[in-house]
């Protein structure tokens, strides 16, 4: 069969920083920043389970803020920071967060685990203790379909700890 | 070799494939991309139920960028899950049977042009008469949605009789008669369905997919694309959520496939939010009614129980789940005679199937409340009454189900205790209540889909002169952790960690056949057999050290990454240096473990629903908060125990636990799978009511209460190390705790789920009124049941066989009849 010969819709250029480094990226304008981070970045880590902001799989941190990468368009990005799940951990160390998901079965299926954890990333560096209701109100628009999200709250505090000890381990160094 | 205490089973660790979880690195389905892909999207008929008269898809064939359009020619052959339902095509022939059925496929360079392509088909349709509740379908016999099943639209009736309940009841001080409805629900897993069909270079096919059973995808693919089974490699990706959802072949899978298969190239689809709830396969909404007999002190004399479950569509699992409804409330309880009488129906509704518990939270949500009720008639507290009527351990029950431990009585007392019970049941203010519920469940389904005497799962071992131990299984990791519990247990039998393993799952190319994860059956079957495989390595090993050490092999200790002599320790090689030597003794190393599940007892035909090696208890106290005023019902605390057996990865075990506990709340509170009609100048069509996660409730985080988990860890002998299971028990008595707790809060019975609060003001209105302060079902329509098939239980002198054989209804004569 032959395939007629498509037409090309026009691309967007833009620059944009993610995950601390610089990247020019084109794509098909109409495409939202989770299709961008996944189809023209190749940064499959951010998830989608509605693409209609429902669900929050898809939360990346824009200029620092938790926003639902399906509900903003790719070109809204141009000259912003954008900071996926694949920019947590650090010359291969895990972030504090990580290491409690992990530890303290915060994940199951790790389907809504990359949105959920740079939601508690953005938590943990506005308010350095938050309390479990400050944790259960940054989360509410995380479904998470498995864990009942008991174990999410004790791996955000463990975290909050572990950060703190972290934090005051880096201030005290010479 | 000497028995030593466990180093890795039962203490908390980090699951295997934690880190890759928390990196985002866990490849999903959608998250695969092959070189020169295509994209699939699906035409959905707009219509519950039509004849297709014609389809052209002449335009999208020609619109620039699609490759491949596909219609129910190209796939016409039946498939389904279960033998006695092949029921479903990949894209509808002849007709459509609910909004949501697929017509029609496109394949092109991209999703967006695929998606534009499905507007330029055409199809005409001829619409027939909707079916939409199961009374409908009850009373209507043409059309049928379906040319096969009982007669006019009823897919399965069931009537078992174990013992005569007549006399039970006779028997009986009290009995009491209640009608129960349990709303459809659905799985809401965060995964969307995907999937991704290539050509491997030599012609074989290979299709990834999120399923929970590779399995019976494989088999399905054989038989639609006519292709030998050999020929075709299904890779189950990890699943973003299962919960039952993912366990039938889809329409979709078939369809990337063939589209593969036809254009050579890698072919990719990824079901939108709203297609997913049109795959569903979620609870059946069931319509129950229950009589029991009683003693005084609450002993059940007789219980008579039957069901009428909306299937939807199309057969799924329904004729298991029909059982389903039956099989277990003898499991939890003592009762000595028992009746049965079940029936499914179609309806023109996206096809129910199993969901977390599989037909019997429906029942457990009945059965509790009813007991609730029944206790308070007899001034009995709830949970005294529940600790005298328990089933008792190493029983047959009534219908020939073989029960071997029951931690239900401690779960009982733990919950009791731990909640504070006996200072707050009945005695809280206003507004402010406590009910309690319990349930069993199967630690696997003791029968597999299809008949055969092989194995329902396989793990082989390779082990080499690296030290590192690979592990082959074909079973799922729906992020239940069934990898986890794969390595753990291998990981305690040869003394080494859970790190050193590499597990490699649900690949059918690659792995033993494993059945699937679903009936909460993987911990223990892959577990029995994963050591079955590690002491058959082990004992390799083993000959192959004591020969170098000469000394005797029952002398020899694997822990810690050594083979060692337990009386010198000292004297002793690394796990690696034993792989090596045992290599050069027997050449290359590989062992293989597999495992079936026992004979059942019961011996009569629908016997094989129900039975399972070993049943695992749960006991649950709800406590609720009740706004009289709006009837908002809020829920602050839950308090679980669960016979597990023993915990393979105690961090793993709570967060089935919890899991199971926020899943409840949601069917208790809030989620239903409903319908409803378009406005006639739109089409009059059955609709889902709200197939978006947006208007389909499901609980947060501010929703989730505080749960004091508690695990009654009593060894079972037939789970691996002691395991049940843990991944479905708990979620069944949160239900009917909930509505028991309602009722203690404010006095009104909702015997309906999801309790919501315009049910609740209802339910207050009706008793100010001075009507009966309840919500729910009036009554249970007339069912033509068949003639019961009589099995005397054992006490009765029953050898499990029936007595008689009834005779089948004929669904031709049904077919001969003049039409309407």
């Amino acid at each position: 069969m032959t395939v007629g010969r498509a037409e090309t819709r026009p691309k967007a250029p833009i620059r944009l920083r993610v995950n601390d480094e610089e990247q020019r990226v084109s794509f098909d304008s109409y495409k939202t920043l989770l299709e961008v981070l996944r189809e023209d970045l190749g940064l499959m880590g951010t998830k989608h389970g509605c693409e209609l902001g429902e669900c929050g799989a898809c939360a990346v941190l824009l200029d620092g803020e938790p926003v639902l990468s399906c509900l903003i368009l790719g070109v809204e990005c141009d000259g912003r920071d954008v900071k996926t799940v694949e920019g947590l951990a650090k010359d291969g160390r895990l972030h504090p967060l990580q290491e409690a998901f992990a530890d303290l079965g915060a994940a199951q299926c790790g389907y809504c685990t990359p949105g959920i954890l740079v939601t508690a990333l953005a938590l943990l560096d506005r308010v350095s203790h938050p309390s479990r209701e400050q944790v259960k109100e940054a989360l509410s628009g995380n479904i998470c379909r498995c864990t009942g999200y008991l174990q999410i709250f004790e791996a955000v505090e463990e975290a909050m700890v572990a950060s703190a000890t972290r934090r005051s381990e880096t201030e005290t160094a010479p | 070799m000497t028995a030593r205490k466990l180093s890795i089973i039962g203490v908390p660790r980090r699951r295997v494939d934690g880190r890759a979880k928390v990196l985002g690195e866990t490849r999903f389905a959608d998250d695969i991309v092959l070189p020169r892909m295509l994209h699939c999207k699906l035409l959905r008929s707009p219509l519950p139920h039509a004849r297709i008269v014609r389809i052209d898809a002449s335009r999208a064939r020609a619109r620039p960028g699609v490759h491949l359009v596909l219609t129910g020619r190209d796939l016409p052959l039946e498939y389904g899950i279960l033998p006695v339902s092949q029921d479903e095509q990949a894209l509808c022939l002849d007709k459509v049977r609910f909004v949501g059925d697929p017509v029609a496929a496109v394949v092109a360079r991209d999703e967006l042009t695929a998606f534009e392509a499905l507007d330029d088909i055409e199809v005409e349709y001829e619409e027939l008469l909707t079916l939409a509740t199961p009374e409908e379908s009850l009373e209507t016999a043409e059309p049928r949605i379906h040319d096969y099943g009982e007669e006019g639209n009823i897919h399965k009736r069931v009537a078992l009789a174990f013992g005569d309940v007549e006399e039970g009841f006779a028997g009986a001080d009290r009995v009491f008669e209640d009608v129960f409805f349990y709303e459809g629900n659905t799985h809401l897993a965060l995964e969307q369905h995907a999937s991704v069909a290539a050509v491997d270079p030599d012609g074989k096919i290979t299709l990834w997919s999120a399923t929970q059973t590779p399995h019976y995808v494989h088999r399905a693919l054989a038989k639609v694309l006519e292709i030998p089974a050999a020929h075709i490699r299904v890779i189950a990706t990890p699943n973003g959520g299962g919960f039952g959802g993912k366990s039938d072949p889809f329409n979709h899978e078939i369809v990337v496939a063939k589209a593969a298969l036809e254009l050579g190239r890698p072919v990719k689809i990824c079901l939108t939010r709203e297609e997913v709830f049109y795959c569903h396969r979620g609870r059946h909404p069931v319509l129950m009614r229950f009589k029991t007999g009683v003693k005084s002190d609450g002993t059940i004399t007789a219980m008579h129980l039957q069901t009428l479950i909306d299937g939807g569509a199309y057969g799924s699992y329904g004729v298991a789940s029909t059982f389903y409804t039956g099989a277990l409330q003898t499991v939890t309880y003592h009762v000595p005679r028992y009746r049965f009488e079940g029936c499914r129906v179609f309806t023109n509704k996206p096809p129910c199937g199993p969901k977390r518990g599989h037909g019997t939270p429906q029942p457990r949500f009945g059965q509790e409340i009813q007991l609730d009720k029944i206790a308070e008639a007899l001034s009995l507290d709830p949970a005294e009454m529940r600790l005298r009527i328990a089933e008792r351990p190493d029983t047959l029950t009534a219908n020939y189900l073989r029960v071997a431990t029951i931690g239900l009585s401690e779960c009982i007392r733990r919950v009791v205790e731990r909640s504070g019970w006996k200072d707050r049941f009945r005695k809280l203010p206003e507004g402010r209540g406590v009910g309690i519920a319990c349930s069993a469940y199967l630690s696997g389904a003791g029968l597999p889909i299809y008949w055969n005497q092989m194995p329902h799962t396989g793990v082989q071992l390779k082990l080499d002169r690296s030290g590192g131990v690979t592990a082959f299984c074909g079973a799922t990791e729906i992020g239940q952790g069934s990898d986890d519990v794969l390595v753990a247990c291998i990981a305690e039998v040869l003394g080494i960690r859970p790190f050193d393993i590499r597990a490699v799952t649900g690949d059918t190319d690659l792995t033993p056949v494993d059945l699937g994860s679903y009936s909460s059956r993987v911990t223990l079957m892959m577990g029995n057999a994963a050591i079955q495989a590690a002491e058959r390595a082990k004992e390799l090993l083993a000959s192959a050290v004591a020969r170098k050490l000469e000394i005797p092999s029952q002398r020899l200790a694997f822990a810690d990454g050594r083979v060692f002599d337990v009386e010198n320790p000292e004297r002793g090689v690394s796990f690696q240096e034993a792989v090596c030597i045992a290599e050069a003794m027997h050449g290359t190393i590989g062992t293989v473990g597999s495992y079936s599940p026992p004979p059942s007892a019961a011996r009569f035909k629908g016997g094989g629903v129900g039975p399972s090696p070993t049943y695992s208890y749960t006991a649950a106290v709800v406590e609720v908060e009740v706004d009289t005023v709006t009837g908002w019902i809020s829920v602050p605390h839950v308090w679980i125990a669960h016979d597990i057996g023993r915990s393979i990865n105690p961090t793993l075990a709570r967060g089935q636990v919890e899991g199971s506990v926020y899943m409840a709340l949601g069917e208790a509170l809030m989620e239903e799978q409903t319908f409803r009609r378009l406005p006639a100048r739109l089409s009059n069509a059955l609709v889902h009511k709200f197939p978006s996660m947006l208007e389909y409730k499901s609980p947060t985080t501010l929703d989730m209460p505080l749960v004091t988990t508690d695990f009654v860890e009593n060894p079972d002998p037939m789970g691996p190390f002691g395991a049940k299971e843990v991944g479905q028990g708990p979620l069944l008595p949160v239900m009917p705790a909930v509505a028991n707790a309602v009722y203690d809060a404010v006095g009104v019975r909702i015997d309906e789920v999801p309790i919501t609060p315009e049910k609740i003001l209802k339910a207050l209105e009706a008793r100010a009124s001075g009507k009966p302060a309840r919500y729910g079902p009036a009554a249970f329509p007339r069912v033509e049941w068949p003639e019961l098939l009589e099995v005397p239980p054992p006490w009765a002198g029953g050898d499990g066989r029936a007595l008689n054989r009834p005779e089948r209804k004929s669904a031709a004569k049904l077919e001969t009849a003049p039409r309407p």
